[in-house]
């Protein structure tokens, strides 16, 4: 399976996105969300990127104000996920420019294509930056 | 920028941002979800832009959590919306909002086909996401083919190729049978000559989702791999695009490794040498880096490869190599890189024999259990608790129990379980493992649960010179101003029990302890208040003489609960004071409880089950299974080598794939071929069952030859030994018993074999290295036997394996036999027993263990569960009306009966737990025994033995068996009847010489002849006025109920367990 869910959250603990690849009920994912955020935002810099969590993994990597959680199998490739991250953060950049906390809220629906793009089934389908973006760039020119 | 957006959404979503509070974000969201709920309901006047727009309104409201409960199929009729924006706001919302089995789903099936076959491909691309991430069985079944197709056409181009790999992926895991593996694999391999890379990231993943089913159908893919692999370790035609920081793809480097290491091993010379050069390079030439993003991208190909290598299990210098690194890794200042070594370095101490090498950093690990990051405190105990073993258990545990008092309290009930269970495992002596326990519970009582505490009570029940010292220390807690209340439930009832052990010390009169245990009293909950009456119910029976004042206290203590309102402790204040006025009578209910019965740790158990987890099969789970089966193969290339070479504790392993079974045929047979002279330790069962009876597994002895010819005396047993294989397979495994150098047993496996068909616990098998004891319970048709593997050596034992082979009758049940016996430490395996039905077939237990570097002495002996034994057990019984009819009972008359005593003889039965009921049969020359035989098809059930001597030649006799099972009577009565012709050298007769090998050859006979002589069945109706009961027994309303008791003691007689038959 691999990548269980993505979430976006910001310092207050508000999700900013959040894509699951396994189906949880609202409660479920209310619970998670719970849960995880408090966990991961009460950590310091010093701390290691990973925290276990009932029986998977949260990698997470903090960008200013926002938080990219991503929950993990227990034997996924930590560091590769933890740079997948900053891959997905990247491309973000590259459309948005210098992207900021408000460019995902206000473009929720370019942020979930540019997602879309980059995994599927809780695996990594591409990895170019120029291929993710592509269908966007596609659309914003019909438009 | 973005300026195509939704105004609308665009409002809603700063609305929402500007709430106060949650409340008045709820108030928004209940406004705009009335508003969607009445847009939707007259369609007719919604613009696509308007439906679009408020489907990701609801989108948005769902993410913030709120239940959106409508509107769904408005998300699913986006998707056959002719254009592309509207179309793909249906696929992601819906793919968002619905779970696989929402019936709305199914209503689109059609739209999302016609998607996938169509020529638009970015309509393609859509529809293949959105089956990937939520397609159920349908799906899987009506779209399989047409995604197969698009992932091999070459029509396609990439980017809709890599969706339709991942598609097919999910595809497959909803229904694995839609992937036709026969026409599969071909395809498969040629998607791994892909050039782009994006079609091979996706394609290495349903690579590693097939691979992980079904490595060996896959092997073509192999050498694809690491040639994906050398393209990218080379940098060879990777597009600028899919290089990160100057790192080829690092996720898919990831996969290809990953994928690799669902292969068992690599043969192909040329492909592992090229593998290696590619690790290696890995390994050497990952260096740190400033750049956070490199370092870490290079890092996680590092860390795969590490994993890579210890799955293929490379030579010495590389593993070193392995080891060094993440000894180096754990000390560093980046804290992600200490978490992954610390976690790899456990994975490495699943798979491979580098123990040593890493218990060298234990100085390190242990400073890790101090840092101030959880997660790394977390991965440093897992690596403490798994390289844990005889040797440095005391420091590791005290660590453990040292650090307990600083943890924080998310820890705390998973270090106390640790440390608990450790101290179990590994105790070098039980009053250390008292001392720890009594110490975890002093200092995290909270997270001490009461499994811990039941386990100290049942060790130091069960060991006599545990109990004082149990006590002294027990009393020494309860002098601490506060302590826990578990502290309070072990010391009371510790010094309940044993206190009188101790009652010249000073403090430790009755009185005093009693004094100190009150104290507590008020402090503690109602569930702990039971345990101290008991434990005042005791002190009070301990006291001789009474003692009239502290008589009088505890009495008013048990009168005052008498009116509790706790029931619990109400019936024992009650009866407590009731029994502690009958005087010596006392002595006998209060006495100290018996010997718990030998159980695996709940502790253990418990462990066990938090380790399941729900993810898929992980490489890592096969990597350890396949770790086993290489164990076994390396075991039967010993034996094929004659004289063992001298074989590296991890050798390289060059796979062959026997199924471990002929490895095990290959042993049982020997099972069967009786002793040997050179310690193949081969036993046969003594009681040589009958042919028909044989299971499946001993098969191929009973072909060899007559039944009688399987037992030889012990002098021919080398040809016999010698000519086994050709019973077995052609596995070329010539049996172990061609050693030269192997053991010998001590003493004779024979005799010990017989001493355990009498008694319950002994020893089963001893040689110079190990010696094997074993104990059994019995509880009806169940069993549970321990077997005590004792390593008597200074070294560990390597490589044990312990495999029981149980006739058909018998369900068993062998614990996990740990791989390594440490030095001078005893194991022990519990080993579930279930009897099925009456049979006198034995169990065989297969044992061999490697000593040493070169000595490797597998060894192989029977073990005896006869079944009569099992499944008599000694009980209260009771029957009524049987009338017994020929297959029921059946009489032989015995002859060539080994003369002995008729009390002898008796004693005899008594030990089979057949008991004997004296004066049931007025003939003084009759033995008349009984007992309740348990099985699951028969249950329990009454037989009866008659045996009619003949004072004037004690060579013969009659024997008469009944019971309510056919079955059951005959192999009763067989069982008998061996028994009395051959009477083996047990402890019973001490006049008996020594039975002379010889004895046992005539033995196998016999049963044969008694199946071929109908004579020997009589049929003849028979009741129970055969034994002479009836009259005694007759009661007034005219059914007749047989009471027999066991013979031996009335006390044990309990109302609860007396199935009386209320006719």
């Amino acid at each position: 399976m691999g990548i269980r869910f993505i979430l976006m959250v910001n310092k207050q603990g508000q999700t900013r996105l959040a894509q699951y690849y396994e189906w949880l009920t609202l409660e479920e994912r209310r619970a998670l969300e719970g849960e995880i955020v408090r966990k991961c935002l009460a950590r310091t810099e010093q701390q290691c990127s990973f925290v276990e969590h009932r029986n998977y993994k949260i990698v997470y990597r903090r960008y200013a104000s926002l938080f990219f959680l991503v929950g993990v199998d227990n034997d996924e490739n930590e560091l590769a996920i933890l740079e997948f991250i900053h891959l997905l953060v990247e491309t973000m950049d590259r459309h948005f420019g210098n992207v900021c906390e408000l460019d995902i809220m206000f473009h929720l629906e370019k942020a979930h294509f540019m997602l879309e793009e980059m995994v599927m089934n809780g695996c990594v389908v591409e990895t170019s930056k120029s291929n993710i973006l592509a269908p966007i760039q596609l659309m914003d020119k019909t438009s | 920028m973005a300026l195509s957006g939704m105004r609308g959404l665009s409002v809603f979503i700063s609305d929402i941002r500007n709430c106060p509070n949650k409340d008045q974000e709820r108030l928004r969201v209940d406004k705009e979800l009335g508003n969607i709920r009445t847009r939707f309901k007259n369609e007719k006047g919604l613009t696509p832009y308007e439906k679009k727009k408020y489907v990701w309104k609801m989108l948005y409201i769902y993410m913030l959590g709120y239940d959106v409960d409508f509107g769904h199929m408005e998300a699913v009729s986006l998707i056959s919306a002719p254009k592309y924006p509207e179309k793909q706001v249906g696929y992601i919302v819906t793919s968002s909002l619905l779970n696989e089995n929402h019936d709305f789903l199914r209503l689109a099936i059609n739209t999302v086909r016609n998607d996938i076959i169509g020529r638009n491909e970015t309509f393609q691309c859509l529809a293949l996401t959105m089956v990937g991430n939520i397609g159920g069985r349908e799906f899987a079944e009506s779209l399989a083919a047409d995604v197969q197709k698009l992932l091999i056409s070459s029509s396609c181009r990439p980017l809709v190729r890599k969706k339709a790999a991942l598609c097919l992926l999910r595809l497959y895991r909803k229904n694995p049978d839609v992937v036709n593996i026969d026409g599969w694999v071909d395809r498969m391999a040629q998607l791994l000559d892909e050039r782009d890379i994006g079609v091979l990231t996706s394609s290495m993943s349903l690579l590693v989702a097939l691979v992980s089913n079904n490595h060996e159908a896959y092997w073509s893919c192999l050498p694809k791999c690491v040639k994906v692999l050398e393209r990218l370790a080379r940098n060879q035609d990777i597009p600028q695009e899919y290089t990160y920081y100057g790192i080829p793809s690092p996720w898919l480097q990831v996969k290809a490794m990953r994928a690799l290491q669902y292969f068992p091993t690599i043969e192909d010379p040329n492909c592992r040498r090229s593998l290696f050069e590619v690790l290696q390079r890995i390994l050497m030439g990952t260096d740190v880096v400033k750049n956070v993003n490199k370092n870490n991208a290079a890092h996680a190909v590092l860390f795969e490869a590490l994993a890579l290598v210890m799955h293929l299990d490379a030579e010495k210098e590389m593993m070193s190599q392995c080891v060094a690194l993440l000894g180096k890794f754990i000390a560093v200042r980046e804290p992600n890189i200490r978490y992954l070594g610390l976690e790899n370095m456990t994975r490495m101490l699943m798979v491979t024999d580098v123990q040593d090498s890493i218990k060298r950093h234990q100085a390190q690990i242990i400073t890790s259990l101090k840092d101030p990051d959880i997660s790394i405190r977390r991965r440093a105990l897992d690596l403490l608790y798994g390289m844990c073993d005889i040797s440095n258990a005391k420091d590791i545990v005290e660590e453990l129990l040292q650090y307990l008092s600083t943890a924080d309290f998310a820890m705390r009930e998973e270090l106390s379980l640790k440390a608990a269970i450790l101290a179990e495992k590994f105790a070098p002596d039980l009053s250390w493992y008292v001392d720890v326990i009594l110490q975890l519970i002093d200092k995290a009582g909270d997270f001490v649960s009461d499994d811990i505490w039941f386990r100290v009570v049942q060790f130091v029940t069960n060991n006599e010179d545990l109990q004082p010292y149990a006590a002294a220390k027990a009393r020494e807690y309860l002098d601490k101003p506060a302590i826990h209340e578990t502290m309070v439930k072990v010391s009371a009832y510790l010094l309940g029990e044993f206190s009188h052990l101790l009652a010249r010390r000073p403090g430790c009169s009755p009185k005093e302890i009693f004094i100190i245990i009150h104290e507590k009293l008020p402090t503690v909950s109602t569930s702990t208040i039971p345990i101290l009456l008991s434990t005042y119910a005791k002190i009070l029976m301990h006291t001789q003489p009474p003692d009239p004042e502290l008589q009088n206290q505890i009495w008013a203590i048990f009168n005052k609960y008498e009116s509790c309102i706790d029931a619990e402790i109400q019936q024992r204040a009650v009866e407590y004071f009731a029994l502690s006025r009958k005087g010596a009578a006392v002595m006998d209910i209060l006495a100290e409880m018996p010997k718990f019965p030998e159980r695996q740790s709940a502790l253990i158990k418990k462990a066990e089950v938090a380790e399941v987890d729900s993810a898929d099969q992980s490489a890592i789970k096969l990597r350890a299974q396949q770790q086993t089966s290489n164990a076994l193969v390396v075991t039967d290339q010993h034996s094929a080598n004659g004289p063992p070479p001298t074989v590296p504790a991890v050798g390289p392993l060059t796979l062959v794939k026997v199924p471990s079974t002929s490895g095990n045929a290959e042993h049982t047979s020997e099972g069967q071929a009786l002793t040997q002279p050179n310690g193949t330790l081969t036993k046969i069962d003594p009681q040589t069952p009958s042919e028909d009876l044989l299971g499946d597994l001993l098969g191929p002895l009973a072909i060899e030859g007559p039944p009688g010819a399987a037992v030889q005396p012990q002098q021919n047993a080398v040809s016999e030994v010698g000519g086994v294989p050709s019973a077995v397979d052609g596995a070329a495994i010539v049996p172990v018993g061609e050693y030269s150098n192997s053991v010998q047993p001590i003493g004779n496996i024979n005799e010990r074999f017989y001493a355990l068909c009498l008694k319950d616990s002994g020893v089963l098998y001893e040689d110079p290295y190990i010696q094997i004891g074993i104990k059994a319970e019995w509880r009806a048709q169940h069993g549970h036997l321990v077997l005590f593997l004792g390593n008597k050596n200074t070294s560990p034992l390597d490589s044990v394996q312990a495999l029981v082979l149980p006739p058909a009758h018998l369900k068993m049940e062998l614990s996990l036999v740990p791989e390594t016996i440490p030095p001078r430490a005893q194991v022990q395996c519990p080993l579930e027993v279930l009897n099925l039905r009456p049979s006198r077939d034995v169990a065989v237990l297969d044992f061999s263990y490697k000593f040493g570097e070169c000595e490797a002495s597998p060894s192989s002996s029977s073990e005896q569960i006869s079944s009569a034994y099992i499944s008599v057990c000694r009980r209260v019984l009771s029957s009524m009306e049987i009338s017994f009819r020929p297959p029921l009972k059946l009489q032989e008359v015995v002859r060539g009966v080994r003369p002995l005593p008729l009390a002898e003889m008796a004693n005899l039965f008594n030990s089979f737990r057949l008991m004997i009921c004296p004066g049931l049969d007025p003939n003084p020359n009759n033995l008349v025994a009984s007992t309740t035989f348990y099985s699951e098809s028969t249950r329990a059930m009454l037989c009866l033995i008659r045996i009619e001597t003949d004072p004037a030649d004690r060579t013969q006799l009659r024997m008469t068996v009944a019971s309510g099972d056919p079955m059951l009577t005959f192999e009763l009565k067989e069982f008998m009847k061996e028994q009395l012709v051959s009477i083996p050298t047990a402890p019973h007769g001490p006049t008996a010489p020594p039975t002379p090998p010889v004895a046992q050859v005539a033995q196998p006979t016999s049963p044969v002849k008694a199946l071929t002589d109908p004579g020997a069945m009589l049929a003849a109706e028979w009741s129970f006025e055969d034994f002479g009961l009836v009259t005694r027994k007759k009661s007034v309303n005219g059914s007749f109920l047989v009471l027999v008791m066991d013979g031996q003691s009335l006390a044990s007689f309990r109302p609860n367990n007396k199935a009386e038959p209320n006719k």
